[in-house]
C-alpha cells in the first residue's frame, strides 16, 4: 500500500494587518496633503506672531499676493513687477464680476518676506487701491509662533 | 481504500495581492515624500488711506499713532507713541502703555473702538511691522488671547 506523501503547509505570512496599517497611513497623508501651490512660496519666510490664529470663517474671495525679499511680487505662481500688478489682477476682477462682485468684496492677502522693506507693503496696498483696481480689504499673513 | 486527499479540496481561491501591495506602497512613499509640516498661519486686517487722504477715521474714539524709525540696515531703531512717548525698542512697554490707555477688559469694538496708525520708515523690515501690530493687537495669557486694538491702519508711505 502506497500512501501519498504529506506536503508541509506553505509558510505564508498574514499580510492583512500590514495592509490595514498601510491603508490607514495613506488615508492620513491624503487628508493632510495640501496641493495648493498659490498659498505657498519657498522664497517667502513669514514673520511670526504669538497672535497668529487661523480665521474662524474662510475669506470669501481671497487673492494671495507674495512679496519676496528680492522685491518680486508673485501671484498664482506668476512673478511680476509691482508696477505691472494690474495686468495680473484685472483678470481676477473679471472673475469677481461674473459672480456679481466687485474688487471691494475681495481680500488681498499679503504674504511678505520678513526682511522685505515694510514700505513695499505700503506700495502694494497703494497700487491695489488705485482707481483701476479698487481693492479695499487687505490682510497681512503671519505664521504662528511656536 | 483511498488515503490520498482529493486535490481540489485544498485549492483556495486567493487573490493576487502582490501588485496591489506594490501600488499601495508607492502611494505611501509619494505621500510621505510630499508631506510638509507647516505652522498655522493667521491674518491681521489692515487699512491704509489712499494717497492724498491721511486723516484719522472719524468713527474712532481714540486714535493712537505709532511711529517706527529704522536705521540704515532696516532694523528698528526707535518706537514713538503719539509723537511724545519713546519706548526705544521695548515692545513689552508699548503693550503695557496700550493696556493702560485702552484697558483690556471690554475688548475691541469693530465700529468705533480705538485705532492705531502705524507710521513706518520705508526701509523698515516687515518683521518689525508685524511686531508692532502684535504689540497693539493683544497678548496671550496661556491659551487665551486678550484683544486690545483691532483697527490697524498704515499712515501714508514716507
Amino acid at each position: 500500500m502506497k500512501l501519498g506523501k504529506k506536503r508541509p503547509p506553505a509558510a505564508e505570512a498574514d499580510l492583512t494587518p500590514m495592509i490595514d496599517m498601510t491603508f490607514q497611513l495613506i488615508a492620513f497623508f491624503m487628508v493632510l496633503i495640501n496641493f495648493s501651490q498659490s498659498e505657498q512660496n519657498d522664497k517667502v519666510t513669514l514673520p511670526t506672531s504669538e497672535l497668529a490664529k487661523p480665521v474662524d470663517t474662510p475669506i470669501d474671495f481671497p487673492i494671495i499676493v507674495h512679496l519676496t525679499s528680492e522685491d518680486a511680487v508673485v501671484i498664482g505662481g506668476d512673478k511680476i513687477a509691482l508696477e505691472s500688478i494690474a495686468s495680473r489682477l484685472l483678470p481676477e476682477i473679471s472673475l469677481l464680476k461674473l459672480e456679481n462682485k466687485t474688487a471691494g468684496d475681495a481680500t488681498i492677502i499679503i504674504r511678505c518676506h520678513k526682511d522685505a522693506p515694510g514700505g513695499r507693503v505700503q506700495d502694494l496696498i497703494n497700487r491695489c487701491q488705485e482707481s483701476d483696481l479698487g481693492f479695499r480689504n487687505f490682510a497681512l499673513r503671519v505664521k504662528e509662533e511656536i | 481504500m483511498e488515503f490520498r486527499h482529493r486535490g481540489d479540496r485544498d485549492e483556495r481561491n486567493e487573490l493576487p495581492m502582490t501588485s496591489m501591495i506594490d501600488v499601495v506602497f508607492l502611494l505611501l512613499v509619494f505621500f510621505i515624500m510630499t508631506f510638509k509640516i507647516s505652522a498655522q498661519e493667521g491674518d491681521f486686517n489692515v487699512k491704509m488711506p489712499k494717497p492724498g487722504e491721511g486723516v484719522a477715521s472719524e468713527s474712532t474714539d481714540l486714535s493712537l499713532k505709532l511711529r517706527l524709525t529704522a536705521d540704515d540696515t532696516g532694523q528698528l531703531s526707535e518706537i514713538v507713541l503719539n509723537d511724545n512717548l519713546s519706548f526705544a525698542k521695548d515692545w513689552g512697554a508699548v503693550r503695557a502703555k496700550i493696556v493702560e490707555m485702552v484697558g483690556d477688559e471690554a475688548g475691541p469694538s469693530d465700529e468705533d473702538g480705538p485705532e492705531v496708525e502705524i507710521d513706518l520708515d520705508y526701509n523698515l523690515h516687515y518683521i518689525h511691522v508685524i511686531e508692532a501690530i502684535t504689540a497693539v493687537t493683544g497678548y496671550r495669557t496661556g491659551d487665551d488671547v486678550v484683544k486690545l486694538i483691532d483697527r490697524i491702519k498704515f499712515a501714508p508711505r514716507r
